[in-house]
């Protein structure tokens, strides 16, 4: 499933640095609570991974050791060291360890670019964290809040039940 | 029978616990295991904790220290044994013959398992082991069919764990060199296969080309499912035929034949998939656990929806069943 | 060798010892492939005896005796070389029967061989996974008394073997096809659309293997019944004077069907310092043409690599 468009439009409205603080928050408390994120990333925990939901007109650069996320417009290039572009859902799934992201890693729904180890690694790390990224959206994005919170926690209703082909 | 469940990190772990495992197996971060795989596997700290878990819920740890050591370097593999046995394993799971000797003289109290890694595929190869190094328990290669499997079961003198969900090596276990030969890193000698680092995907036109290495291991239409591009199970010439020369995309699956496992003198079932997610642990494990409570006429519907999960949302009963050859 | 830098050889160098043949050839001619071996090859051992597939054993049995008797009346030392695969109970009988009535040292293919074997001056083939010293001394204290390591180990790991295990002599996997799988089914057959239990020996049709292609046409892997062998050919002729330096006690050449006689000639000149080891390549290409050499393995490479050593040799598969 993706997005309805009527859903992602008012991405298109809002200020950068609005999601951009949103975003930041969620990131900052996930990387405080989970610490050993980074000691399971080891080396790969310096690389920038990028997150390139194709119904949403944004893209997010994650860099775990500094910890920093940005957020840019989908038309401004990015430069990182592996890319994962798909629809949000199923890379909320990949976040959040909900269920087997084998499965998605390697479905024809997902693309991955670059570095398929430092992917690897990440995905690993991430499914040995409890993230739980509607619950803390929906509690930190302040005004913003019942829209992310509603976006967010409906695509991940349908990513639980959707399947795809594992990779070993 | 027992239920043998694997976990690649703490999380998925806990889940194997929750979910039924009779014995959560697990590794340590390094080329020590068979799941050398980047972001998987335990601390020190992170196992002693994990023991610490299951023990309270009265399930067992079983540690894989199952690669060969490396000439040299033979103290890490060393380690890995004297620090499993200090937190508190249940057994070890080891395929080197080397590391069993070490392992038998160094901590001979030691639960020793010996791994699918080091193809004990007869009676006379498993009394080797026990005599030579008092392996309790042997986990049989997949090329074993049921029928095989109780004769065998009536010639050895330690206890027998088998495979019957999840990946399948279509090749006998310990005894591959394809993805070194490709790669240089070959699950002997690091614990991997195929691995992440050598992995391209390539769009070329409308097809999605993957490829390990300099070699093209697969290449998939529009609208076809890819897959990893795990050496043995892609598509090649040979001859005049093109495809899956060696294995389809499938996953193993014989809970079909629990009972004449059972009968075959079978201890204990195993699941692989140490690399997958805890989402998939928690679900294969518990739907595993149910199957095993369950009457054989229940036990179709209970397991179909695990076909889900499956590589190719296929599952094979592999070598169990003779006609796979 | 030119180059002043490389190690000096030991005080005794090397001899060559041949691996059994392993595709199914038809009996004549491997009974013909080894008399000429023993007139001709300048090699010390035969190792021989059908490894890959049980069911092929009885296309050389009958010819067995006579092959033996030529080669012993050479002066070849012979070893007679077990199943790399045994799961049924006819394979097991066999080993058995080979460990108890063989007059020649059995080379153990798996496990069941080292039980059997327990106490017997015997041999460790390519195929028993021997990466440490540790796994050598194990062995040697059961009686193995030469030991051929995995073509896979790179060579530091065989020079830290043979440095902790000296009382074993170490054979190297130096030419031929590399053995890298083997697997309860039969690629071979199924190749064909057959099984391996009605495989009507259609691996007789192949007896250098079947080559596997990536489907970009690229050379890749070859079968031989239920094993999987390179598609390159595995060439340490360039290598000889380290294999000697760091101990190796014999250099093992594994039947391709190509002419065994040069090839062991070849490796031979190179031993001797008649050639070097650029010119033994070269005899090699010419002696078993179209397919590509590769020493990756032992350079701690992908093992289909090809490592060029002094001057700018061609490049391997996949480099």
């Amino acid at each position: 499933m993706r997005i309805p468009p009527a859903m992602a439009a008012p991405f298109d409205f809002l200020p950068l640095f609005v999601i951009q603080r949103a975003v930041g928050l969620v990131f900052a408390q996930v990387m405080a609570r989970h610490p050993a994120l980074l000691d399971r990333l080891g080396d790969h925990g310096a690389k920038r991974y990028g997150f390139l939901p194709t119904d949403l007109p944004l893209s997010f650069v994650v860099e775990p050791s500094i910890p920093m996320i940005s957020v840019l417009r989908r038309s401004v290039p990015v430069t990182t060291d592996a890319a994962i572009e798909g629809p949000l859902y199923l890379l909320l799934a990949l976040l959040e360890g909900k269920y087997d992201a084998d499965a998605l890693f390697f479905s024809r729904d997902l693309s991955v670019t670059g570095d398929m180890e430092a992917m690897l690694a990440l995905r690993n790390a991430l499914d040995d964290c409890d993230i739980d990224l509607p619950l803390d959206l929906g509690a930190m994005a302040g005004p913003f809040g019942p829209l992310v919170t509603r976006a967010v926690g409906y695509v991940r209703e349908q990513a639980l039940l959707e399947e795809a082909p594992a990779w070993n | 029978m027992e239920l043998i469940c694997p976990a690649g990190t703490p999380s998925a772990f806990h889940e194997a616990v929750n979910a039924g495992a009779d014995a959560v197996y697990c590794g340590f971060r390094d080329e020590t295991n068979a799941r050398n795989f980047p972001g998987l596997n335990f601390s020190r700290d992170e196992l002693a904790q994990s023991i610490a878990y299951a023990r309270s819920k009265e399930v067992m740890t079983f540690v894989a220290i199952n690669t060969f050591m490396r000439a040299g370097k033979e103290a890490l593999w060393y380690g890995a044994v004297d620090d499993a046995v200090r937190l508190g394993a249940d057994a070890l799971i080891l395929a080197d013959f080397g590391l069993m000797a070490y392992t038998a003289e160094r901590h001979p109290q030691a639960r020793l398992h010996v791994s699918v890694q080091a193809s004990a595929s007869n009676a006379d190869a498993v009394n080797f082991l026990v005599e030579a190094f008092g392996a309790k328990r042997v986990v049989l290669p997949r090329i074993l069919t049921i029928p095989d499997i109780a004769k065998l079961a009536k010639k050895i003198s330690c206890e027998i764990e088998v495979f019957v969900f999840g990946g399948l090596c279509v090749m006998a276990e310990g005894r591959c060199s394809l993805s070194s030969y490709v790669t240089g890193k070959s699950p002997n000698m690091n614990g991997v296969c195929s691995p992440a680092s050598h992995v391209h995907y390539r769009q070329d036109g409308k097809d999605l080309v993957s490829e390990l290495g300099d070699f093209t291991i697969n290449r998939f239409p529009a609208g076809e499912a890819a897959g990893y591009p795990t050496l043995c199970k892609g598509r090649f010439d040979v001859g005049d035929s093109s495809g899956y020369a060696f294995e389809d995309p499938a996953s193993l699956d014989v809970m079909a034949h629990i009972d004449a496992l059972r009968e075959a003198g079978v201890s204990a079932l195993k699941i692989e998939g140490r690399q997958r997610g805890k989402a998939y642990v928690a679900e294969v494990v518990s739907t595993l656990r149910k199957t095993l409570a369950a009457g054989p006429l229940e036990r179709p519907a209970l397991m179909s929806r695990l076909h889900l999960l499956s590589e190719g949302q296929r599952t094979t009963s592999g070598a169990y069943e003779k006609r796979w050859r | 060798m030119p180059d002043s830098s490389k190690p000096e050889p030991s005080s005794s160098a090397p001899t060559l010892s041949l691996g059994p043949v392993p595709y199914l050839w038809d009996g004549p001619k491997w009974r013909d492939f080894y008399f000429r071996i023993a007139d001709e090859a300048p090699v010390s051992h035969v190792t021989l005896g059908e490894i890959v597939c049980s069911k092929r054993l009885h296309f050389t049995e009958p010819f067995a005796a006579d092959v033996i008797e030529r080669l012993e009346a050479a002066g070849k030392r012979v070893h007679l070389a077990s199943l790399a695969m045994v799961t049924l109970e006819r394979e097991s009988r066999h080993v058995r029967a080979m460990a108890a009535d063989s007059l020649w040292p059995v080379e153990a293919g798996d496990l069941s061989a080292l039980h059997v074997l327990n106490g017997r001056p015997h041999t460790i083939g390519p195929l028993v996974n021997v990466y440490n010293a540790a796994t050598a001394r194990l062995l040697s204290s059961r009686g193995a008394f030469s030991i051929c390591l995995p073509p896979e180990l790179p060579m530091a790991s065989v020079a830290e073997i043979i440095k902790g295990a000296p009382d074993t002599d170490f054979e190297i996997f130096a030419f031929g096809r590399m053995p890298l799988a083997i697997s309860a089914r039969c690629a071979h057959a199924r190749s064909k659309g057959l099984t391996k239990d009605n495989c009507q020996f259609i691996c007789a049709n192949d007896p250098d293997g079947l080559p596997v292609h990536t489907l970009a046409r690229q050379p890749f892997l070859a079968l031989n019944g239920v094993q999987t062998v390179s598609f390159t050919c595995q060439a340490l002729i360039g290598e000889l004077d380290e294999l000697s330096a760091i101990g190796v006690r014999r250099i093992r050449l594994s039947p391709q069907d190509c002419d065994m006689v040069a090839v062991a000639q070849a490796h031979q000149d190179v031993l001797s310092g008649q050639i070097d080891g650029e010119e033994g390549l070269a005899r090699l290409r010419t002696i078993y043409p179209g397919v590509p050499l590769s020493n990756g393995f032992f350079h701690d490479e992908a093992g289909a690599a090809f490592v060029a050593r002094t001057r700018n040799a061609a490049s391997g598969l996949a480099s």
